[in-house]
């Protein structure tokens, strides 16, 4: 418990995960979760997410560092966590020749006080999917499979690694709903992603992770906090950037530009968007594709992670998904 | 719904070994090569036994058939079908969503080997059966030692796929890392070569080998020749086998693949 009575169900302190390579994939990370609370853990491929979630799902134990999962050290304790969490993987992890129905019975005489398996399907919506074998499913589907299992026993905890990737976008939103009821039933749930948009909509908490630590914690209001505001609009032919009003006078502290399009970064949205439509007003011009938007997650993610070269399409997609 | 029934290893064994029985059956492959090959390759090994004068060893013929098919049962029914089996579940990444449940390592393995080991068993009583029938051994003359035979060759199959398993990537390279066992155990176990056929102080060596023991218990419960201390010897040295295998196990069982 802290000091609010709040009960602290996952407290991460000083983790690290070295592979037997020399390769440190999580370099001394903490932080903790609340009961009833979404975190999640974000970041680009290779940011240590899923090396600390089979740290805290007990799969390996850490190299250093301390993980204690309700009370209790997650790999030494194994018996005393497993029946009260629940983990679907990155990756399925089902037998490619049983059917949607045996593969849940199976799982379902190994957990502790499963629900029906029809009723978790049905839940995930997989309720006509009884008799199709787990190698005719699609990747979507297979999602499913592997979030029903994780829910079957009841778990107090749920560690969800990437749960939305290779689900269309109502597969994502349906999952969204699913986790929100969850948390608001009291289950706390840990979750990665590198969908900047389901962080953001989900998490009452975040971190992101970039090369094995934690870049920024908090929730996504504070780890938005202080970050820059974006304008972006086209401007018409024959029109340059030095046609513009001297921009820094308008707040803007960075800009790009690429063909017609200009994307302006400024700590004052107001001022820059005022200035600018006020020059074109002026000039009789007419800026297509105009948009201005709040600090946002991408931004914070983007001012952290975006600059390494070789994470550029991986975020690329997220952000565009 | 909460407070509910826990499971226990029984259930969740159970749960296990009935969806392993349901992917057997749907692996052709595995199932014909594990019901066909003790039923067939003792045949093979006819013509030498006839050769080999089994008789001035107190072997007949009946006898030393009957071991093979039950030798070749541990080597085809159980390990190897075993050895894929691990493998494959490892590739799928079954072995490691199963330890992200309940199950603890030795259910798993235990699980998964349910199966191969049932059927193996299985293998072994109708062969014991029919050869009685069928060729003409009788009935066995010391029955009690057929049981820890039995028993102990599952075992040590059983436990060795794991640790085979171990050193193997896919379930192709495992026809490759099954065969050292393999070979060493028809020639020297005692089931394309009766131990009795053996020079003496090759047979002794024989003996330490990793089926040897089963072999030899079973060969003994038909034919009753077995003295208290060569039992015990064979009985200690397949729990040696098995304690060997389970350390093996432990130390270097992967649980998922390399990446």
């Amino acid at each position: 418990m802290d000091i609010d009575g709040h009960e602290q169900v996952i407290e991460v302190t000083g983790l690290t995960r070295v592979y037997g390579g020399g390769f440190e994939a999580v370099r001394g990370i903490g932080f903790s979760v609340t009961r009833g609370e979404i975190f999640a853990l974000l970041g680009t491929n290779g940011a240590g997410k899923t090396s600390t979630m089979e740290l805290l799902e007990g799969l390996a134990a850490p190299t250093r560092g301390e993980i204690r999962v309700l009370g209790h050290d997650p790999y030494r304790e194994r018996t005393a966590v497993r029946s009260r969490t629940g983990v679907m993987l990155q990756e399925g992890g089902f037998p490619a020749e049983l059917t949607v129905a045996e593969t849940a019975r199976m799982w379902a005489g190994c957990t502790s006080g499963a629900r029906p398996a029809a009723e978790v399907l049905a839940r995930v919506g997989l309720g006509d999917r009884h008799g199709v074998r787990v190698k005719q499913l699609s990747g979507g589907e297979r999602r499913r499979l592997d979030l029903a299992l994780a829910l079957l026993g009841d778990p107090e905890v749920l560690f969800l690694d990437e749960p939305t990737t290779g689900l269309d976008a109502e597969g994502r939103r349906d999952t969204w709903e699913l986790v929100r009821a969850l948390r608001d039933a009291g289950t706390t749930v840990l979750l990665t992603t590198h969908y900047l948009e389901e962080a953001e909509g989900l998490a009452d908490r975040l971190a992101i992770l970039h090369a094995g630590r934690i870049a920024a914690a908090g929730t996504p209001a504070e780890v938005t906090a202080g970050r820059p505001a974006r304008m972006s609009f086209q401007l018409p032919e024959g029109y340059h950037l030095g046609d513009l009003p001297p921009l820094a006078a308008l707040g803007v502290r960075g800009h790009e530009h690429a063909g017609r399009t200009v994307r302006l970064r400024t700590t004052d949205p107001q001022r820059t968007a005022a200035g600018v439509l006020a020059w074109a007003e002026r000039k009789g011009l007419r800026l297509d594709a105009l948009d201005v938007r709040s600090a946002s997650l991408e931004e914070a993610f983007l001012g952290i992670a975006g600059h390494d070269g070789g994470d550029g399409p991986e975020l690329g997609q997220g952000v565009a998904a | 719904m909460s407070g509910a029934v826990r499971t226990s290893a029984g259930r969740r064994l159970g749960a296990l070994g009935r969806a392993e029985i349901a992917l057997l059956g749907r692996n052709r492959g595995a199932v014909v090569t594990a019901l066909l090959v003790p039923l067939a390759l003792p045949f093979t090994v006819r013509g030498a036994y006839a050769r080999l004068d089994l008789k001035a060893h107190g072997v007949d013929a009946g006898t030393a058939m009957l071991t093979a098919a039950i030798g070749f049962s541990f080597l085809f029914a159980v390990y190897t079908a075993l050895v894929g089996a691990y493998v494959a579940r490892r590739e799928e990444l079954v072995l490691k969503r199963l330890r992200t449940g309940e199950l603890s390592d030795a259910e798993i393995l235990t699980g998964t080997a349910l199966p191969a080991v049932g059927l193996g068993l299985a293998q072994a009583l109708v062969l014991s059966a029919g050869c009685a029938l069928l060729l003409h051994t009788g009935p066995p003359r010391a029955p009690w030692l057929i049981l820890p035979g039995l028993l102990s060759g599952l075992v040590v199959s059983a436990a060795l796929a794991a640790v085979t398993a171990s050193f193997t990537r896919t379930t192709e390279s495992a026809q490759v890392t099954a065969l050292p066992l393999l070979l060493v155990s028809m020639l020297g176990s005692g089931i394309t070569i009766p131990a009795a056929a053996m020079p003496d102080r090759m047979a002794s060596v024989c003996a330490l080998l990793p089926l040897s023991p089963a072999i030899r218990l079973v060969e003994a419960g038909w034919t009753g020749r077995s003295s208290g201390p060569e039992t015990l010897a064979a009985l200690a040295t397949a729990l040696a086998w098995t304690v060997v295998a389970v350390f093996a196990v432990r130390r270097w069982f992967r649980w998922e693949p390399r990446r």
